[in-house]
């Protein structure tokens, strides 16, 4: 399959000498959500106002739906709609003048049953009239993905598309993104809010210091990496554990009335078993019992922590 | 070409325009007024005619330069620097139209709205003094070559600005003295000749002038030379613009 996104080798290095990127390569496929995760200052933006043309790159090359994105830039950025991070409107301007705006720029004829269809989708048709200052900033925010849309790209750009929006909204916003996948759009995302893109995602990239630090498919991932847990809810506490439970990675919680099992969840056995009956053999009696796997938020943090080591290491 | 492209700008910078009828329309027609009203009724009636023309007809090329240069930049400037300082500019850097077509649409819209403008001012001089046009055509075409290479003017400066005084720096200190040293109220022969050749260094001598000899068949220096600085400034200007895309100056990181 043709990568949809086709990122070569992509550097930046600011007038001041700062390096934002550091030669990424990255592969979007076609018709998938990928979620790139980072910290502040990551590289994130950069990359992709990169690929949408509002940054120059020092150096390397990005093809969008196989279009050189400098070379061949009518056809590229044709394809592409981006919503930034920041909510930048024209604050004067009425919701239908700007989301008609949008689709001229992009060289697209008027078509106002278009337009309708996608203000009706996100609940801003009643307000196609409204001056974009009258609007919270829950609505400012779909009117930056209606003109993001106008002009029917295929490849969709949300840079933190739910910041500062309440949860009902971000729910919304998340079918919407569910709903444009299926209709057959290429999403990529990058957000500050993990549980958004262990929701949505199909892919996620782990961006630090301007590097790509991991690709991976987000249940291989949380697969992968990803830790399971094991709460053993006890009758009685229990000061110390028994040298019996030594080979056990056990720890004890909540003043000893608890005892934490950490295991793999890729080994053939998790031990479960043989700790139950250990258990039993030493007189310790349990109530209850949860399993527990790691988020991708424990898994994200852990793999920037590790790079950051890593970096100051090399 | 993205003709769609060129349009939606011209439409939207157009539109700002409707939006803000009275600064944008109405001031520099009745700051103009008031020109007439002070220098062509009140102290022109005391003056004798300048090479065979009343004060108040002489003064009126010089004042539609006036608002036609100053309009031309502001317009130009404020549409390119408002999209900056917003945020918006993304969406036209993400947009797939070239730098001719964005220009196109920028400096397409800022000359409009002057030459309306300096055609309101004419239709408004006609209530205070009797004028008559000896070359219309030529009257026209300088009309609108300086309202597009002042609008380019305009276009850079609003690149260059990074904040509001920067915007306004240049029209208040640079072009407005220029303008009225320029001819504007006054023929340069009047001046003592040191000052007359100190005068031929500035630009706008040569526009006033220009415009006058379309209205007139007078002019402080040939006409020839008048329409050869108007291209020259227009070349800068587009070459000029051209650097800021090609590099990204200001505009592209």
């Amino acid at each position: 399959m043709q990568p949809i996104i086709s990122v070569q080798n992509i550097g930046k290095t600011y007038a001041g000498g700062f390096t934002a990127l550091k030669s990424v390569d990255l592969e979007i496929n076609p018709g998938e959500i990928f979620a790139l995760l980072g910290p502040n200052g990551a590289g994130k933006t950069t990359l992709i106002s990169i690929i949408c043309g509002i940054v120059n790159p020092t150096s390397g090359t990005v093809l969008a739906d196989g279009h050189n994105i400098q070379r061949e830039f009518r056809a590229a950025r044709s394809k592409i709609g981006l919503v930034p991070q920041e909510l930048s409107t024209d604050s004067f301007e009425s919701v239908w003048a700007t989301v008609n705006f949008s689709r001229g720029l992009f060289g697209k004829a008027p078509n106002p049953e278009y337009i309708e269809k996608i203000l009706r989708q996100l609940s801003l048709w009643e307000k196609k009239d409204s001056r974009i200052m009258a609007l919270s900033g829950g609505m400012k925010r779909r009117v930056m993905i209606a003109k993001a849309l106008s002009h029917e790209p295929t490849i969709l750009f949300l840079d933190e598309p739910t910041a500062g929006v309440d949860v009902e909204l971000r729910r919304d916003m998340w079918e919407m993104v569910r709903g444009l996948r299926e209709s057959g759009v290429t999403i990529i995302l990058t957000t500050h809010y993990i549980e958004e893109a262990e929701e949505m995602a199909d892919r996620i990239g782990v961006i630090n210091h301007g590097q790509l630090v991991l690709v991976e498919e987000k249940n291989t991932l949380m697969h992968k990496l990803g830790k399971k847990q094991l709460a053993i809810q006890l009758q009685s506490p229990v000061q110390s554990l028994p040298e019996a439970l030594s080979a056990f990675d056990l720890e004890v919680a909540d003043e000893g009335n608890q005892l934490i099992y950490t295991f793999d969840t890729q080994r053939e056995h998790t031990g479960i078993a043989e700790l139950l009956r250990h258990l039993d053999q030493q007189g310790i009696e349990f109530k209850d019992l949860h399993s527990s796997e790691s988020s991708l938020e424990e898994i994200f943090v852990n793999l920037v922590h590790q790079n950051q080591t890593e970096q100051q290491a090399g | 070409m993205n003709i769609y492209g060129i349009r939606a700008i011209y439409k939207f910078e157009m539109a700002r325009t409707a939006r803000t009828l009275m600064q944008s329309i109405a001031w520099p027609v009745i700051s103009t007024c008031l020109y007439f009203i002070v220098f062509g009724t009140a102290i022109g009636s005391r003056l004798g005619d300048i090479e065979g023309v009343s004060y108040g007809a002489f003064i009126i090329p010089g004042l539609i330069m006036l608002s036609l240069l100053s309009e031309s930049i502001s317009n130009a400037s404020f549409g390119i620097f408002f999209p900056k300082f917003s945020g918006t500019i993304y969406e036209v850097l993400s947009a797939p139209v070239s730098a001719f077509e964005i220009v196109a649409g920028y400096v397409g819209a800022a000359a409009t709205k002057s030459v309306i403008i300096g055609l309101l001012i004419l239709i408004t001089a006609r209530f205070f003094v009797d004028y008559e046009i000896a070359h219309p055509f030529w009257m026209f075409g300088f009309l609108v070559l300086t309202a597009i290479t002042f609008s380019m003017f305009g276009f850079i400066i609003g690149v260059w600005a990074d904040d509001f005084q920067k915007l306004q720096i240049i029209p208040l200190m640079v072009i407005t003295p220029l303008t009225f040293l320029g001819g504007a109220f006054y023929s340069i022969n009047m001046l003592p000749e040191f000052w007359q050749k100190v005068t031929l260094f500035n630009p706008v001598v040569y526009l006033i002038s220009g415009f006058r000899w379309a209205f007139y068949g007078v002019a402080d220096v040939n006409v020839g030379i008048s329409l050869a600085m108007t291209i020259l400034f227009l070349l800068i200007c587009m070459t000029s613009i051209w650097w800021i895309f090609r590099t990204g100056y200001k505009i592209r990181t």
